[in-house]
């Protein structure tokens, strides 16, 4: 009897090893594959370097890391108002029988594969973005002062700006459950003093609600935000996958994500292949900082 | 009314409209999405697709018979390989090692992983197990898959057992049971349904993964049962049709982007509907 | 207790069911590389299939992963556009053959031209790829082809995302027509493109081709004439306007060196001749020569298209081997104990 429970707790023990083995495991891979690339190129001259030649054999970060960070950055300026808009229904405005059900409703959007969003992105949305959406932006904003640049270029449709759109709806979900979790922690009691004293109910979200749960929110940003960064088959549809720094709204670009999935299977030169690896290497360590992050935010909100 | 008490209104009805406009763009999107591959893969449905082999490119017909079965398969693997040992791993964090300083570091680092690039598990496991063993295989493919729904399981598992209490297993060990007798005849069978519907829920969300396929299970052209070589998967394949010129390539592609989308929904949807029953309780 | 035992029972079951399957499994092969040749390999290898049973299962994932998998031994022959040279062979330790002669066209979208065939030369396509033409109406394009109406429209170019023989032989012939192509980019499986969008593999080019207005884009033939995408009409090395169809690619086929001793290493492109097709290639398959069994396998299935797969290539627009150069190959098989 006692052996059966000394192997079953060795067994679940290792189990849970497991997971420490694997995270560190993969790094050490990554590390060891990209240990080529790392010697020839070091590590500021790849970061800064934006050549991506498999013929003369130079590699460089910058444009891919650039375009994870425009892409991940535009889809959460877009998504976040609206997560936390979809949050602030849930909670403060919807009627109670319906909360359940817009809650699903959310979860389902993430539940949605990303690839069914790439394909549905590449046949319905971009096509509208290239008739009807990017034209028209174009029309308003390109003969502005500042921010005429941003619309520049010929809109396809399979740009930086389609890309962006579609991410910002697949992580909609992430900030939105995470703000609802924090918003239903706030004190009743702190509320109710509120409209005692004759607060509307923006008024109470934003001097209330809001600044109690900072943490919590950004938590579930940074969720959001490890999600667009890993994000690769829907953006790979309609990204262009091009190595150049996009230089407007629509000018097709590429990320590390996309990079990888499209020339993985198919760099023919160890150097090559090697480079792929220093890329998710640095994607692997962007991605844990910025999830273990928000994690530990969102951890120190729930303790309390 | 004075002007400032109207300006305070004001915005608080805007604020009022924005949460509204928030969820309905939510809402749009979902049925917007929902809508367009159900119209779509709706005409893509027939006997054929389930039951037909692929055409070569440019011949129209064929159907994806060896695309579903190839993708059962595989993720059968994951399953049987990412749900026990997760279901372990949850089970050591919240029962043997409860008090031990190091499974809160463990439990932190699980819940971390579960948000790794799903491409960089693909890289990963190409890394070990493909170029070395020298082939593709739908082993690589359903392994990867494992690694990426582990720690969905252990998370799963670990907060559904630190739910049950502890006295639950006080009175056990009172009836002089040892430790492992008392995690598989009192703890899990109080929490089997809470540990089934994060199963499930783990199902969903890697049935529907399609980059740590690319480098690992590859694809084939052909119905194949040898998981020791490449193997077509439903999600590679819409990857790789949608990709494509051929117009019978789109349709099949958005028949099995239907097939996928609504087993993910139905699974979703069973979950959280088995969740609410549980409530009452 | 019995629940979970129950559950082992049936977990063992299962892996039991998979290792008798993967034990039974026939022989079968596997192979990846050009997208240029994917759908005439497909359909031998689904002919070949109904014939002897016998599976070869091809990826069409572009010449570079080809080579890139044939030499890390994942797959049991590679197909690439681009010829390895024997210094390369060498070092991978890979034999080469030929299977089949295809062309490159230059596909656009413009539905102003109502069918009529655009005409086009080297320089002119070099120019718009370096984003030196930018415009349809350009006067360059405009004085070739005097009776179209070409709109003021910008060029968004498409190119391959993915390490293509395609794009080997296409950028290989443009550097041969065009010096600052030859100085600026050169020619390989991946080159840096300066302008455009990218797809992958000749099906995500013909796509975006197909669904992009005003683009143009290079792709193998057969994928031009099955999505019913135009092809331009090329000026050739001697200076004659020709067509893309078997007979132009024929001539250029006609005047190539394959040489065994060699492994077969020769360019197609820019050839000699009254009317030969200026961007012209041959697929090239690789083996591994540590694995001779699997190559005698290989080998078995390439002879069965030699011998049958002829009318098939035709068919879409292939040009197969000539006889002499067939002979050439199987001896070389021989020389190297595989047939």
């Amino acid at each position: 009897m006692e052996f059966t429970n000394r192997l079953f707790a060795f067994l679940t023990f290792l189990g849970a090893f497991l997971a420490p083995l694997l995270l560190f495991g993969i790094l050490f891979i990554f590390l060891k594959e990209a240990s080529l690339a790392l010697g020839k190129f070091g590590f500021f001259q790849f970061i800064a370097s934006a050549e991506w030649d498999p013929v003369f054999e130079k590699f460089g970060a910058a444009v891919p890391l650039t375009g994870t960070m425009i892409v991940a950055t535009l889809s959460l300026l877009i998504a976040v108002p609206f997560a936390l808009g979809v949050a602030l229904f849930v909670t403060e405005v919807c009627p109670a029988r319906l909360q359940d059900l817009i809650r699903l409703a959310v979860e389902l959007l993430a539940a949605i594969p990303s690839i069914v969003y790439g394909m549905w992105g590449l046949f319905t949305l971009a096509p509208l973005m290239a008739r009807y959406v990017e034209p028209f932006l174009q029309k308003v904003f390109s003969p502005l002062p500042i921010v005429g640049f941003l619309f520049q270029g010929t809109p396809l449709g399979i740009d930086l700006f389609t890309a962006s759109v579609m991410l910002s709806i697949m992580i909609i979900p992430f900030t939105a459950s995470v703000a609802i979790e924090s918003f239903y922690l706030v004190p009743p009691v702190l509320k109710e003093s509120a409209y005692g004293i004759g607060a509307t109910k923006w008024e109470v979200i934003k001097d209330v609600i809001f600044p109690y749960c900072k943490i919590g929110i950004l938590g579930g940003i940074g969720l959001s935000l490890g999600r667009a960064l890993g994000e690769t088959m829907a953006v790979a549809f309609v990204l262009g996958n091009i190595n150049l720094f996009p230089i407007s709204l629509f000018s097709p670009t590429t990320t590390v994500t996309v990079k990888l999935a499209n020339e993985f299977t198919e760099a023919d030169k160890d150097l090559h292949l090697s480079a792929l690896f220093y890329l998710g290497f640095l994607l692997y360590l962007l991605s844990l900082l910025v999830i273990a992050g928000s994690k530990y935010f969102i951890y120190r909100v729930q303790k309390k | 009314m004075e002007k400032h008490i109207l300006r305070r209104k004001f915005f608080n009805y805007l604020a009022l409209l924005f949460t509204i406009i928030s969820a309905s763009w939510g809402l749009f999107w979902l049925f917007f999405i929902l809508f367009d591959v159900l119209r779509h893969g709706l005409s893509a449905l027939s006997l054929t697709l389930f039951l037909a082999d692929p055409t070569p490119p440019g011949e129209e017909g064929g159907g994806l018979r060896h695309a579903f079965v190839g993708h059962l398969l595989i993720n059968l693997i994951a399953i049987l390989l990412g749900v026990p040992l997760g279901i372990l791993g949850g089970t050591f964090l919240a029962e043997y090692g409860r008090n031990w300083k190091i499974s809160g570091y463990i439990s932190f680092l699980a819940d971390t992983m579960m948000s790794v690039p799903a491409i960089l598990v693909g890289a990963f496991v190409y890394a070990v197990l493909v170029k070395p063993l020298g082939h593709f295989s739908g082993w690589a493919g359903g392994v990867a898959l494992a690694i990426i729904m582990f720690p969905v399981i252990v998370r799963t598992t670990e907060q559904m057992l630190k739910l049950v209490p502890w006295t639950i297993r006080e009175a056990a060990f009172a009836l002089g049971a040892p430790y492992h007798k008392v995690i598989w005849q009192v703890v899990y069978p109080s929490v089997k349904t809470g540990l089934f519907t994060g199963i499930l829920l783990a199902i969903a969300r890697v049935s529907g993964e399609a980059a740590p396929l690319l480098f690992t299970s590859f694809n084939n052209n052909f119905f194949s049962l040898d998981m020791k070589g490449p193997i077509a998967s439903l999600t590679v394949t819409i990857f790789v049709y949608a990709m494509g010129p051929y117009e019978y390539w789109h349709a099949q592609a958005w028949g099995a982007a239907l097939v996928i989308t609504l087993g993910i929904l139905l699974l979703n949807l069973t979950a959280r509907l088995i969740l609410k029953r549980r409530r009452p309780r | 207790m019995i629940m979970s035992l129950w559950r082992g029972l049936v977990a063992v079951c299962f892996l039991f069911v998979f290792f008798i399957f993967s034990v039974w499994a026939k022989d079968n092969l596997n192979g990846a590389g050009s997208t240029f040749v994917y759908p005439i390999l497909s359909k031998w290898a689904y002919e070949y299939q109904k014939a002897t049973n016998v599976k070869v299962n091809y990826q069409s994932i572009g010449s570079g992963g080809g080579i890139r998998q044939i030499t890390e031994r994942t797959v049991d022959f590679g197909a690439s556009d681009m010829a390895l040279t024997p210094e390369k062979l060498s070092q991978a330790n890979l034999l080469q053959f030929p299977v089949v002669i295809g062309g490159v066209v230059l596909s656009y979208n413009l539905p102003e031209l109502k069918g009529k065939n655009l005409v086009l030369s080297g320089d002119i396509i070099c120019k718009i790829y370096l984003g030196k033409i930018k415009n349809w109406n350009d006067p360059a394009i405009v004085a070739l082809n005097p009776g179209l109406n070409l709109p003021a429209k910008p060029i968004t170019p498409v190119f391959r995302s993915d390490g293509s023989g395609t794009t080997a032989v296409f950028t290989h012939y443009l550097s041969q027509v065009c010096q600052d192509w030859a100085k600026e980019i050169g020619y390989g499986t991946t080159v840096n493109f300066r302008v455009g969008l990218s797809g992958k593999g000749n099906e995500g080019v013909a796509n975006y081709v197909k669904r992009t207005l005003y683009s143009i884009g290079y792709i193998e033939y057969t994928y031009a004439i099955q999505n019913r995408l135009p092809a331009a009409l090329l000026k050739n090395s001697a200076g004659n306007v020709v067509k893309a169809d078997d007979s132009t690619f024929q001539e250029a086929a006609a005047t190539a060196q394959f040489d065994p001793g060699k492994h077969f290493y020769a360019w197609l492109t820019n050839a000699p001749g009254k009317n030969a097709y200026p961007i012209t290639g041959a697929v090239f398959v690789l083996l591994a020569k540590a694995k001779p069994e699997v190559n005698k396998a290989v080998v078995k299935f390439f002879d069965w298209v030699f011998n049958n797969g002829d009318n098939m290539a035709r068919k879409l627009g292939y040009v197969p081997l000539p006889k002499a150069v067939k002979n050439k190959v199987r001896a070389y098989w021989k020389q190297n104990g595989i047939y």
